[in-house]
Formats: C-alpha cells, structure tokens, sequence
C-alpha cells in the first residue's frame, strides 16, 4: 500500500520526491541520456566486485571450523564440539556450564525453564518447552533457548538465524539471558559473501556474532547489555576419520 | 564550476542540522574544555587503532572499497528507480511505505502512525536520521514519550544533552560523569554503582528491560534497504535494535532516501566495510534484516517512512552529491584532528566532523556569510585523512573546497557583503586558481614550523589570516592538500 500525505492535494509527496531526484540527476549531468560520470546501476555491469567473493576453503572443512572457533572465542561466545548424534549430551553441558540446571516440574510458562522452537529435534533438548507465541514477558522467564543455525561464516565468527522451524521467530533467542545455538559442520561457510549467498532474503533474518556488547562507554567493549549474555555455540562435526 | 543547483534544502526551525552559532565560536569554547580533549583523544586514540587492526587483516579492502563507491555512485545515477522498486516490493509484503519531502512531514507521518495506534510512548533505536528531523520533541509536543535504548543515547536523554558523534553520541562523557548521571536521573539505580563500564552497562539493561518488555510501538532507522527484495537492516551492537524491531506490535522505520541499494548482493559489501570502519570488529554482534510483515514473527504492522530533507538538494550538485554516499561509519571522525579537539558539538548539526562539514551544509542549503552552516566547509584542514579511511571512498576534502567556493559564490550575491563573506571571498580567490592556491598552501605549510609548539595555529598567510584570526586553526599537515593530490592521483587538479 502507498500512502500520499495527507495534508498535501495535488503533487503527492512520493511524485514530487521522485521529479526531484530526476531534477537533480539531470542537472548533476547524469540520467535522461545526459554525460554519466561514473557507472550506470544497470545490473552489475559497471560494479568492479574483484574483492574476495565465495569459495576459499570447502564448507565444513576442519581449517573453517578451526577458524569458527577461534573467531567465536574472539568475540567471547563459548565452542562446544560435538559428533553427530551427540546433539543431547552436548546441549545438555552447555546449559550446565551456563548455570541453567534440569528443572524438574517448572517446564511451563517460563520459571526458569529452557525454551525450544517447535521444529528442534525433540530428542536435543527433551526437557525444553516448545514456544507456542509467548508473550514477551513470558519470554523473559526462561532461562535459555536451544536453536538450530541457517548457516555460520567463519572469518567474521558469525551465526545467522533466518526463522526456520528449527531456529523459531526473532523473540525466542533474544529475551533469554542464554542462548545456545547448535551448527551443523556443513553450514560453516568461509565469508561473508558465501554466507549471504546460503540465506533467503525474504525471511527474517539474524546475524548474531558473539553476544550483545556496547562500545559506548570510553569505546571499551564490554559484553552483554540487552540481548543473551551468554552464547554458546555447539560445533557438530564428524571426528577426523583416523589416518 | 557550474552554477550551484537550487534544490529544495531542509526546512529552517525544525531538527537537528544547524547549531545555535557558527563553529568558530563554538569551537572556541570547546578547544578551552581540557576534560572534553581528554576524553576525545582518548577514545578517537582507541577507535582507531581497532580500526586498523580490522582493516589489516583484510587483502581486498580496497577492493572492497572500490566496490563500495561504485555501488554508491550507481545507485544514485538511477536513485528514483531504486526507490520504486524499494516501495513495490516493501509493499507486496505487507509494510506500507510514506514519503516525507521534509523533517516536519516526517514528524507528522510519523506522530500520526503513532496515535492511531493510541499508544503514548514508544521505543526508539539510535537513528541518525529520527536525530536529523528531530522527531523526539515533535512527538513529545503530541503528548508521546520517545525512550531511547541505545546505551548512549541513553546517557545523552538523561542528560539532556547533544549527541556529539554519529556512532558513539555520549564520546565526550567519560565513565565517572556517566555513573554520576545514572546516580542522578536513573530511578531506583543501586547506590553502590561503580564507574565500570561492564557495571554501567548491566545498570541500563535493568533500568530498559521493562520499558522493552511492555512496549507495543518502536521507530527505527535503517542502515541499508534492498530495492530488489525489500529487505531493512539495521546494524547493531546491544541488542536494543532487535527488542525495538522484534517486539512491538507496530515498527516505523525512518530512512533518508539515499540509503538504499540497488541488490541483495551488494550487503556483501557494505557488511564488510561497516563494522570494521565503524566500531573495529570484524562483525558487529547483531544485524536485524527484515521485508515487511512475517506473520508470527515481530510487529504485525511495519510502516518505512522515505525521507528527502534536503537530500535531492545534493544529489544536484555533480561533486557534492557524493556526500550522499555515506554509511555513517564515523572512521572521518575519528581521523579527523579538528574533530578530535573541538569535538562534535561544536559543528551543531547532529553530523559533525568532516562528512558533518560536508553533509550539513548541503542539507541546509548553502546561504550567504551569516548562515550558522555556512562556515562549516572551512573547518577542515584539508588533510585527507578522512579520505584514506572513508570507506566508500568519499573525496571529502575536494567536496569541501567546492562548497567553499559554492558558499563564496552565494555570498557574491549580496549588496553588502559582511566581513566575513569578503574573507571568505578571498579565501574563495586564492583557491579557485590552481597557482595562487597552491602559493598559500605552501605559505600556510611554511606556517607549520611556527606552530609545532602549540600543535595549533593562530594565523594563517593573508587573504586567509583575515579568517584564522578569528579562529584557531588546526596546524597544517606535512603534506598539503594539493601535494597529497598529486601524489596519489599523478595529475594536477
Ligand atoms: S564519510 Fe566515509 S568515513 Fe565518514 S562516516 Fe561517512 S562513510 Fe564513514
């Protein structure tokens, strides 16, 4: 939908907007055929895009995942490495590491519980309460949420979300203090434009690399303000097979 | 030099784009605040050195920066079919997109979106662009209350005070005058706050967890928007961003209308040039990028407000239209070194430093002698440092020599030229001819060895003495300006 503004009759300030742009251009000797001087925007024509695109090293391999972590770690998000199959265990010393123990009895409505997108696993994570469009303060009553990832790039130690059922909407992984998002060896992309590459514009997405901070104070960086203060990343990959 | 376009310029008494004087004065009481130096330097000094690092551990970044100007210079060339293509596709998923030709139609869309939510406040995350139209009094003058949750816009509202940087806009606090401020104006702050920034920080997050927690409406900026899928991304550290944009029923994103780019693919770009030229990581901790409305996930009605507000006023002009290319990395300030010794209040305008002493005036229009703008292209010392660093390599010293002369000229106009429009004219007069530009610069060069003691000058060789002897201008680099031109460009201007 397009609104015209309201107090304006005749010229919208959408049409008027756009008669100045063209204006301008003209005067500015670029557009209606006038000298253009610098590339025209048609395509990727007149882009120079001879900075590193995809490729580098092949997704999942162990020089990528040796770089995703050390860039998590960087950035003061905690690594667990896993084997396949080994999902249940590993999530379950994250959350024990991050202080949030089993809590027999209060898996409803938050109370300290660990919250799940409705598409995990149910074997990851068993004593998880599926999020069924909590409220945002009902939110904040749990004391993790356990993920899947859309895809991680390595060189920035970034985990991008993009609302698949096993990642679960936006809110789901900022209220909870602890987040811990569990990423296949074959999502680990090298950079940042293979990651953009592997997600779907049109979704909601999240690219999260560590947890929270600000820099606001003296520009000192210090880790956690508003989003999780804890994240923590479980790395799932086939051991090396032995020589 | 062709004739300096008339465009429609931001409207006068509305929003933050000029100060209350001129720079020079308001640089003089700022050059004689020693604590306010002190907390620049230090925090300029920390910035940059991060920066580097992160710009270091990259090969392509100039290519990445080559990239990113073509991009920039493409999509301005074509900027009214980017933006129909932004609304359509916005709109076919469910945002509904305004167009505000100034900073009071903003407010006014913006006012009315809110009231016919009939919510009376509402959560904002740090925008350049809500700063510039001032939305925040224009909204409390129809009863609703803006918070701001970006932790240093946050030190700014409780202090009633300016922003004074585009990306840390409390730089001229240091920690203790900030855990004295949360002392003062925090309700219910633990007493036994300390000045640790890690303390002061988990202060602010229980001091906004409620307000985050029951809001029902947010306004936004946008760092880019992607005409080709629709898609907004705002760029962020705390977190803050993502409660305004995920959890409120009704998200207002205000974005000037230069912020778009042409495709998907070109955030490849830009999302490796912001964070490493703005806050020195690699990745900044969140990036939200969103189209529309998703059913069940975030605000279930999403309105994107297209401003103008001066921007088609430079985008007439064939040099100084590429001050719209700006990201709002902030890496000019920090290089900057009038910046880092009168600050940023000191421009008046909420863009200070040197894309601020190119954006702002243009914005406003550039007037005769007594506009409070008018003087800001010559605060600058032609350097080139914010050049080297820019990273969509903006050639903002050549951008202020044209505005210098653009000034001049309308200056030119007037019956009665004031005394300061007659120093600029000759100032305009030296630099409009290559030889007797170059002939001062190497004066004012030669005026380097006077000033090493005090790192500053106090004059400069006439017809510019006539200007510094109201000023204190910064000492001249080694290289001037031209010398540096040449250098890097291998041809004479
Ligand atoms: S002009 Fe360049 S360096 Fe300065 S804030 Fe804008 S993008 Fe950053």
């Amino acid at each position: 939908m397009v609104v015209p503004h309201p107090r304006q009759l005749g010229v919208s300030a959408r049409d008027e907007v756009l008669a100045r742009i063209r204006a301008a251009n003209a005067n500015a000797g670029l557009g209606l055929g006038g000298a253009v001087d610098g590339p025209r925007a048609d395509g990727d024509v007149a882009i120079p895009r001879d900075y590193r695109g995809g490729g580098g090293p092949a997704p999942g391999s162990p020089p990528l995942l040796d770089l995703l972590r050390r860039r998590l770690i960087d950035y003061r998000a905690s690594v667990v490495d896993a084997a396949p199959g080994d999902e249940p265990a590993a999530i379950r010393a994250a959350l024990a590491a991050a202080s949030v123990g089993p809590t027999p009895g209060s898996a409803e409505r938050g109370g300290g519980a660990v919250l799940v997108p409705p598409g995990l696993p149910a074997s990851w994570c068993p004593a998880g309460v599926v999020d069924d469009g909590f409220t945002a303060v009902e939110l904040d009553g749990f004391a993790a949420v356990v993920t899947a990832c859309a895809a991680a790039c390595a060189l920035t130690g970034t985990i991008a979300l993009d609302g698949s059922p096993d990642q679960g909407r936006r809110a789901i992984t900022l209220v909870p203090d602890v987040h811990v998002c569990v990423v296949r060896a074959d999502q680990v992309v090298h950079g940042v434009p293979d990651l953009l590459a592997r997600l779907d514009p049109t979704r909601p997405i999240t690219l999260i690399s560590g947890p929270s901070a600000t820099s606001d104070i003296e520009f000192e960086r210090v880790e956690g303000v508003h989003g999780p203060r804890t994240l923590t990343v479980i790395l799932v990959a086939a051991p090396p097979a032995p020589a | 030099m062709t004739a300096t376009f008339l465009g429609i310029p931001a409207p006068a008494g509305v929003g933050q784009l000029r100060g209350d004087r001129p720079f020079p004065a308001a640089a003089r009481d700022a050059l004689a605040d020693s604590q306010l130096r002190r907390n620049l330097g230090h925090a300029t000094g920390v910035i940059r050195t991060k920066r580097a690092a992160a710009v270091g551990e990259l090969d392509d970044w100039e290519q990445l920066r080559l990239a990113g100007e073509a991009i920039k210079r493409a999509t301005m060339a074509r900027l009214d079919d980017h933006l129909v293509r932004l609304e359509a596709e916005v709109s076919a998923r469910g945002g509904t997109v305004h167009w505000a030709r100034d900073a009071n139609e903003a407010n006014a869309i913006v006012t009315g979106l809110v009231q016919a939510t009939g919510a009376t406040e509402l959560v904002k995350v740090k925008s350049m662009a809500t700063q510039e139209i001032g939305l925040n009094a224009a909204l409390a003058d129809a009863g609703i209350i803006a918070h701001e949750t970006d932790l240093a816009e946050l030190i700014i509202q409780l202090g009633d005070d300016v922003p004074s940087h585009i990306l840390v806009p409390a730089i001229h606090r240091n920690r203790a005058e900030i855990r004295e401020l949360f002392g003062r104006k925090m309700p219910g702050v633990d007493p036994s706050l300390t000045a640790e920034p890690r303390r002061l920080a988990m202060a602010a997050r229980a001091h906004l967890r409620r307000t985050f927690l029951r809001a029902r409406v947010a306004v936004s900026g946008a760092n880019f928007a992607v005409a080709d899928t629709g898609a907004l991304v705002v760029v962020e550290s705390e977190g803050n961003g993502r409660m305004c944009l995920t959890l409120p029923e009704t998200l207002i994103t205000v974005m000037g209308i230069e912020k778009v780019v042409p495709s998907w693919r070109d955030l490849e770009v830009f999302l490796q040039l912001l964070p490493r030229s703005s806050t020195g990581e690699r990745m900044n901790p969140y990036t939200s990028i969103w189209t529309g409305v998703t059913p069940g996930d975030g605000p279930r009605s999403f309105h994107l407000v297209l401003l103008d507000n001066g921007r088609t006023a430079a985008l007439g002009d064939a040099v100084g239209r590429d001050a719209l290319h700006c990201i709002r990395c902030s890496a000019c300030l920090n290089v900057c070194p009038v910046y880092e010794r009168v600050g940023g209040h000191a421009y008046g305008s909420i863009y200070p430093g040197p894309i601020g002493a190119v954006l702002s005036p243009q914005l406003t229009g550039i007037h005769a002698g007594s506009d409070d703008n008018a003087s800001l292209p010559y605060a600058s010392s032609l350097c080139g440092a914010c050049y080297d660093v820019c990273p969509v390599r903006i050639d903002i010293p050549s951008l202020l020599v044209r505005l210098r002369t653009a000034h001049v000229d309308a200056a030119r106009a007037r019956p009665l030229p004031t005394a300061e429009a007659l120093t600029m004219a000759a100032a305009a007069w030296v630099m409009s001819s290559p030889t007797r530009f170059a002939a001062a610069e190497t004066a004012s060069r030669l005026g380097r060895l006077g000033g090493r003691a005090s790192g500053r000058l106090s004059s400069l060789p006439p017809p510019l003495s006539a200007w510094t002897s109201s000023r204190d201008a910064p000492r001249p680099p080694e290289e001037t300006f031209r010398q540096w031109w040449s250098r890097t460009r291998g041809n004479s201007a």
